[in-house]
C-alpha cells in the first residue's frame, strides 16, 4: 500500500485532478458561469496562506514553542478585522490602476516608479525563494516518512540524483500546470478562474486531511480530549508547552510574532495576489473577512492535541514536524497517511502556484518589461509580436523561480527546520508594509523615503536573519554570531547594539521595521516628490472616495492613430479593439484627437500587460503635453470635495424644503377641510333654521289671513307657532354653546362636586318626561360619593341630553333605559344604556358629528318625542373634553342598544378648608 | 457600510481583537491558576468571539 509507486501515482493523480479543476473553472470563465464568483471560493483562496508550513510545521512549533504557532494565525485574523478599511481600499486602487502585483502597486503609489518596482521585486526573490524550497522540502520529506517508516527518514538529497528525487518532478508538473493556468491572457490584472477554483478546491483538501488526523489523534489514539489531558498533566514538561513560558521571548516575543504575522499577511506577493488581484467583487470582502479567519481558527484547533500526542508517545512518532504522517503510521493506519500526504502536497502545491504566479509576473513586468524597453536596439515592429515575448518572458520566469526554488531546497534546505524558513521569509515580506501602509494612507510619503527605507530595512533583515541561518546551515564560520564581525560586539546578528534577550524575530522586526519606517518618514519629511508622484499618492490616499477615480486627468494630445498603433504593438489586436470599442466616437478616422478618457484607459491596459511603469513610459512616448501635475489632481480632489460638501448641504436643503412642503401641504389640506366643514355647518344651521320658521311663518300667516277660524284650531295653531319658537330659540342656544366650545370661548366653572348628588338632580329633572313618554328608567349607582371636579350646570346638561337621547332611541315597545355610575381605577363612568336598535360600530363616531342625525329617525317624530338637533352629542363631548374626561359609544352590556358612556377623573383628595364646597352642590 | 455607526463598530472590534490577542490579558489567561492549558482555551475563546462578532456585524444587512 505504501510502495513507492502507489504513492508516486496518487501523487501525479491528485496534480491531475488539479489540471482537470482548473481546466473545468477556465471553460466555465469563458462561458461566462463563474465558478469563482463567490464569496466563499474567494475565503477559500485566500487560505492559500495555509502552506505545508501550517500542515505540517505547526505541529512541529507546537512541540517545540507550545502556543506561539497560534501567532500565524492571529495577525492575519486582525488583518482581516480590518479588510473593509485596508483590503478594500487596495482592491479599489488595484482595479482602478490596473495594478497586478505587490511591486507594481508600490512602485505605482511612488510616481509609477520601475526603479521602486524592481527593488520590490528582488526582496521578494530572495526573501521567498526560500519559502518555495521549504514546500518542496515538506513534499520530500513527508514522502520519505511514508515510504521509509518505521525507519527513520534518512534524508541525503546532495547524494541523490536529482531525476530520483520527486520533489524535482512536482516542482516540473507544477510549472506546466502554472505556465497552463497562470499565463492565459497577457493582462495579469484579469483573473486566473481555473487556478482559483483550484487553489479553492486544494483549500478543502488540506482542511480536511487536517481535520481527519485530528480527530483520529484525539479519538482513536486517545479516548477523547479529556484522556488525553489527564495524560499530559501527569508530565510536567508537556504542560510547560501551554503556558507563555514556552513561548520563545515571552510576551514581548508573542507581540513581535504578532506584528509579524500581521504584516506579512498584507505584504507576501500570494497574499495580494489572492486577495487583490484575484477578487472579483468587492463585496466579497465581507464574508471572507470572517470566514478566513474562522477557517484558520478550525485548521488550528486540534494541532496541539496532535503535538501532545506525538510527544507522549515518545521516540515511535519521530521528528515533530512528521507527527501528523507518524501518529497514523504507527497505528498501523494505510488509508490515512496516504490522505494526509495528499494534504500535505494541497498545500504545498497551492502555495507554490500562487506564489510563483505573482513573482513571475513581478518578475516580468517590474524587472525585464523595465529593461527591454530601456534598450534602443530592441525593435520590434511587428504587430502583436511583443505579447507573445512578454508571455515567453513570464513562462522562462516561472520555470526559473521553481528551478531556483528546487535548487535552495537541494542544495541548503537539509539544515533548516521548516519553521525557521517560514518566519524569516514573513520577516523579509514585511518590509513591504511601511511603504505600502503609510503610503496609502499618508500623502507625504514620497519615492526616496520608501526606497531607502526598504533597502536598509532589508539589509538589516539579512544581517540579522538571513546570513546568520546560512551561518547554522555551516556555510559561514558561526563565530560571528558569538563575537560580532570583526571583532565588533555591538553588531552582532542576535544581538544589536546590545540587545539581548528578546527571540530572533522580534529583535530582527524591531531594528528592521524600525529602520524602515523611520527612513521613510524622515526621508520623506526633507524631500520634494516629483509630480507624477505626488498625484498618484493624492489616487492612493483617496482612493475610497466615489467618483475621483473616474475622474481624467490626462491633459496631453495625442491622436487616435497613435494610440492604437501603440496598443497594437505591445498587446496585439485584439485587445487593442476591445480597449477602443469602448469608446467608439469617430472610431473610424484615426487623425482624430484622441479623447483624455480613451489615453486614461489605453494606459491602464498597457499597465495591466507590462506594469504601470512601463505603461507610463510607452504612454508618454506617444503623447504630447503635460500630464497631470499635482495642483490639477489636486483641484480636481478640492473640487470633488466641495462638490461633495455642496451637494450635502444642497441634499440637507432640500429635505427641509421637501419637508416645510409637506407641512404646508397639509395644512392646506386642513384649511380646505375647515372651510368644507363651515360650508356645511352654514348650510345645515341654515336649513335647521328654515324649517321651524317656515312652519312659523305659515301658521302665523294663516292665522292673520283666516280671521275666522274655529277658536280650538287657533289655539292649536298658536301652540304649533309656540313650540316651534321655542326649538328655534334652543337651537340657537345650542349653536352658540357650540361656536363657545370650538372657539375655546366657553366659560367653565369647574368645581370640586359629587357626581352622585349631580345624577339624582337630573334624573328628577327628566323622570316625569321620560314617564310621559312611557319610558321606564333604573338608575343603579355604585359608590356612595364620586367627586369630580367641573361645571354642575353643564354636566347636567350633559347628562340630561344623555338620558333624553336614550329615551328618544330605546325600543317602542317597553321602551327602557338604565342608568348606571361606577368607579373605574381612579374615574368615574356614567353609563346610558337603551334598549334600542343600539348603533353599529362603524356610526358610533359620527354620531359625535354635528347635525348626524341616525338614519331611522328620518322617520319623523316617532311617539311624539322632538327631533334632536344633531348637536346635543357633540356638545356633551366638547363639554366633558373641556373637564378632562371622555365620552364615547359602545354595546349595551344589559339591554341590547346603545350605551353612552362619559367618563371623568376622580378629583385629587381633598384639601382642607373646601370641605363647604361639596355641601352646596 | 452604511448603516450607522457600522464603522465605529468595526473599528472597535479591531482594537478589541488587538486588546484580546495582547499581554495584559494574556499574562492574566496564563497566570490562571485553576489548570494547565488556560491560556490556550483562553486563546481560542477569544477567537472565536472576535470572529464570531464580525460574522454578526458583517452579514447582519445582505445589501449594502
Amino acid at each position: 500500500m505504501r510502495s513507492g509507486l502507489v504513492v508516486l501515482l496518487l501523487a501525479f493523480g491528485y496534480l491531475a485532478l488539479l489540471f482537470v479543476i482548473a481546466a473545468w473553472g477556465d471553460r466555465r470563465a469563458e462561458q461566462g458561469r463563474s465558478l469563482i464568483g463567490s464569496p466563499t471560493v474567494y475565503a477559500l483562496s485566500i487560505a492559500v496562506y495555509c502552506t505545508a508550513w501550517t500542515f505540517y510545521g505547526s505541529v512541529g512549533r507546537a512541540a517545540q514553542f507550545g502556543p506561539s504557532f497560534l501567532l500565524i494565525y492571529l495577525g492575519p485574523t486582525l488583518a482581516m478585522l480590518m479588510a473593509p478599511f485596508v483590503i478594500r481600499k487596495m482592491v479599489r486602487i488595484a482595479n482602478a490602476q490596473r495594478l497586478t502585483s505587490i511591486a507594481d502597486f508600490i512602485s505605482a503609489r511612488y510616481g509609477k516608479s520601475s526603479s521602486l518596482g524592481a527593488l520590490v521585486t528582488l526582496i521578494a526573490l530572495i526573501g521567498i525563494t526560500p519559502y518555495i524550497a521549504l514546500q518542496l522540502k515538506a513534499i520530500t520529506v513527508s514522502h520519505a516518512v511514508l515510504v521509509n517508516y518505521p525507519q527513520a527518514a534518512e534524508l541525503h538529497l546532495a547524494d541523490e540524483r536529482f531525476w530520483t528525487d520527486g520533489s524535482f518532478w512536482v516542482a516540473l508538473v507544477l510549472a506546466v500546470f502554472i505556465i497552463l493556468f497562470g499565463t492565459r491572457h497577457l493582462d495579469a490584472s484579469e483573473r486566473h478562474e481555473g487556478m482559483v477554483a483550484a487553489i479553492a478546491f486544494e483549500s478543502l483538501v488540506k482542511l480536511m486531511a487536517f481535520l481527519s488526523v485530528g480527530i483520529f489523534t484525539v479519538f482513536v489514539l486517545f479516548n477523547g480530549p479529556a484522556d488525553l489531558f489527564s495524560r499530559v498533566s501527569e508530565m510536567p514538561e508537556l504542560t510547560r508547552l501551554l503556558s507563555l513560558e514556552a513561548v520563545p521571548g515571552g510576551a514581548l516575543g508573542w507581540v513581535g510574532m504578532l506584528v509579524l504575522a500581521f504584516l506579512a499577511f498584507l505584504t507576501l506577493p500570494r497574499q495580494f495576489q489572492v486577495l487583490v488581484v484575484e477578487n472579483v467583487d468587492e463585496r466579497h470582502l465581507r464574508r471572507a473577512s470572517w470566514l478566513f479567519p474562522l477557517y484558520l481558527l478550525v485548521i488550528n484547533l486540534l494541532v496541539i492535541p496532535i503535538a501532545l500526542a506525538g510527544l507522549l508517545l515518545g521516540d515511535g512518532a519521530g521528528d515533530p514536524d512528521s507527527f501528523v504522517l507518524t501518529l497514523p503510521l504507527s497505528a498501523g493506519l494505510a488509508g490515512l497517511p496516504l490522505l494526509v500526504f495528499i494534504g500535505g502536497l494541497s498545500a504545498a502545491t497551492g502555495m507554490m502556484i500562487v506564489e510563483t504566479i505573482a513573482l513571475s509576473t513581478m518578475v516580468s513586468n517590474q524587472l525585464v518589461m523595465p529593461l527591454l524597453l530601456r534598450s534602443r536596439r530592441l525593435h520590434l515592429s511587428t504587430r502583436g509580436e511583443f505579447a507573445g515575448w512578454l508571455l515567453g518572458i513570464r513562462r522562462v520566469a516561472i520555470l526559473l523561480i521553481l528551478l531556483l526554488g528546487y535548487l535552495y531546497h537541494a542544495l541548503i534546505g537539509e539544515t533548516y527546520s521548516l519553521v525557521t524558513i517560514g518566519l524569516v521569509s514573513f520577516a523579509a515580506a514585511s518590509q513591504f508594509a511601511p511603504a505600502l501602509l503609510i503610503g496609502m494612507y499618508w500623502r507625504g510619503a514620497n519615492r526616496r523615503g520608501a526606497a531607502l527605507g526598504m533597502s536598509v530595512g532589508f539589509l538589516l533583515w539579512a544581517w540579522t536573519l538571513l546570513i546568520p541561518g546560512f551561518a547554522q546551515s555551516g556555510w559561514l564560520d558561526p563565530g560571528f554570531l558569538e563575537h560580532g564581525p570583526w571583532g565588533l560586539e555591538w553588531l552582532r546578528p542576535y544581538a544589536m547594539f546590545g540587545l539581548e534577550g528578546w527571540d530572533i524575530y522580534t529583535h530582527s522586526l524591531l531594528w528592521s521595521l524600525g529602520a524602515n519606517v523611520g527612513l521613510l518618514v524622515g526621508v520623506s519629511l526633507f524631500t520634494r516628490p516629483s509630480p507624477l508622484e505626488q498625484t498618484q499618492a493624492a489616487l492612493f490616499t483617496e482612493a475610497l472616495r466615489p467618483g475621483l477615480m473616474q475622474a481624467s486627468l490626462w491633459q496631453g494630445q495625442t491622436t487616435r492613430g497613435e494610440l492604437r498603433a501603440l496598443l497594437g504593438r505591445y498587446l496585439g489586436d485584439a485587445a487593442t479593439a476591445r480597449v477602443f470599442a469602448q469608446h467608439p466616437g469617430a472610431a473610424t478616422d484615426d487623425s482624430q484627437p484622441a479623447p483624455a478618457a480613451l489615453t486614461v484607459r489605453a494606459e491602464q491596459a498597457l499597465a495591466g500587460s507590462l506594469g504601470s511603469a512601463s505603461a507610463r513610459v510607452l504612454t508618454d512616448s506617444v503623447v504630447r503635453g503635460e500630464p497631470p501635475d499635482l495642483a490639477s489632481i489636486l483641484s480636481i480632489l478640492d473640487t470633488t470635495s466641495e462638490t461633495l460638501e455642496v451637494n450635502r448641504r444642497l441634499e440637507q436643503k432640500s429635505t427641509e424644503l421637501a419637508r416645510t412642503s409637506e407641512e404646508l401641504r397639509a395644512a392646506n389640506d386642513r384649511l380646505r377641510e375647515l372651510d368644507r366643514l363651515k360650508d356645511e355647518f352654514v348650510a345645515m344651521v341654515s336649513h335647521e333654521l328654515r324649517t321651524p320658521l317656515t312652519s312659523i311663518r305659515a301658521f302665523a300667516e294663516i292665522l292673520r289671513d283666516n280671521q275666522d277660524l274655529p277658536d280650538e284650531k287657533r289655539r292649536h295653531f298658536l301652540d304649533v307657532v309656540v313650540r316651534e319658537s321655542q326649538r328655534l330659540s334652543r337651537l340657537i342656544e345650542e349653536i352658540l354653546d357650540l361656536a363657545r366650545l370650538e372657539s375655546g370661548r366657553l366659560t367653565l366653572e369647574p368645581k370640586r362636586l359629587d357626581l352622585v348628588t349631580l345624577v339624582h338632580h337630573s334624573v328628577d329633572a327628566v323622570q316625569r318626561l321620560q314617564e310621559n313618554r312611557g319610558v321606564t328608567l333604573e338608575v343603579v349607582i355604585g359608590p356612595e360619593t364620586a367627586p369630580v371636579i367641573g361645571d354642575a350646570d353643564r354636566l347636567e346638561q350633559v347628562i340630561i341630553n344623555l338620558l333624553d337621547n336614550a329615551g328618544k332611541f330605546a325600543a317602542d315597545d317597553a321602551p327602557r333605559v338604565l342608568l348606571r355610575l361606577d368607579r373605574h381605577k381612579d374615574h368615574y363612568r356614567l353609563a346610558v344604556e337603551d334598549n334600542g336598535p343600539g348603533i353599529s360600530p362603524d356610526e358610533r363616531e359620527r354620531v359625535f358629528e354635528k347635525f348626524h342625525q341616525i338614519a331611522h329617525q328620518e322617520s319623523g317624530e316617532t311617539r311624539g318625542r322632538p327631533r334632536g338637533s344633531g348637536l346635543g352629542l357633540p356638545i356633551s363631548r366638547g363639554i366633558v373634553a373641556h373637564l378632562g374626561g371622555r365620552l364615547w359609544v359602545e354595546g349595551a352590556a344589559r339591554l341590547g342598544g346603545a350605551c353612552l358612556v362619559m367618563e371623568l377623573p376622580q378629583a385629587p383628595a381633598e384639601a382642607p378648608g373646601t370641605g363647604e364646597e361639596i355641601a352646596e352642590t | 457600510m452604511n448603516a450607522p455607526h457600522q464603522r465605529e463598530r468595526l473599528v472597535a472590534l479591531v482594537v478589541l481583537g488587538a486588546l484580546l490577542f495582547s499581554p495584559p490579558l494574556l499574562l492574566i489567561a496564563d497566570a490562571a491558576p485553576a489548570a494547565h492549558g488556560w491560556l490556550v482555551i483562553y486563546v481560542f475563546l477569544a477567537w472565536g468571539t472576535v470572529i464570531g462578532l464580525m460574522a454578526w456585524l458583517m452579514e447582519r444587512r445582505e445589501e449594502d
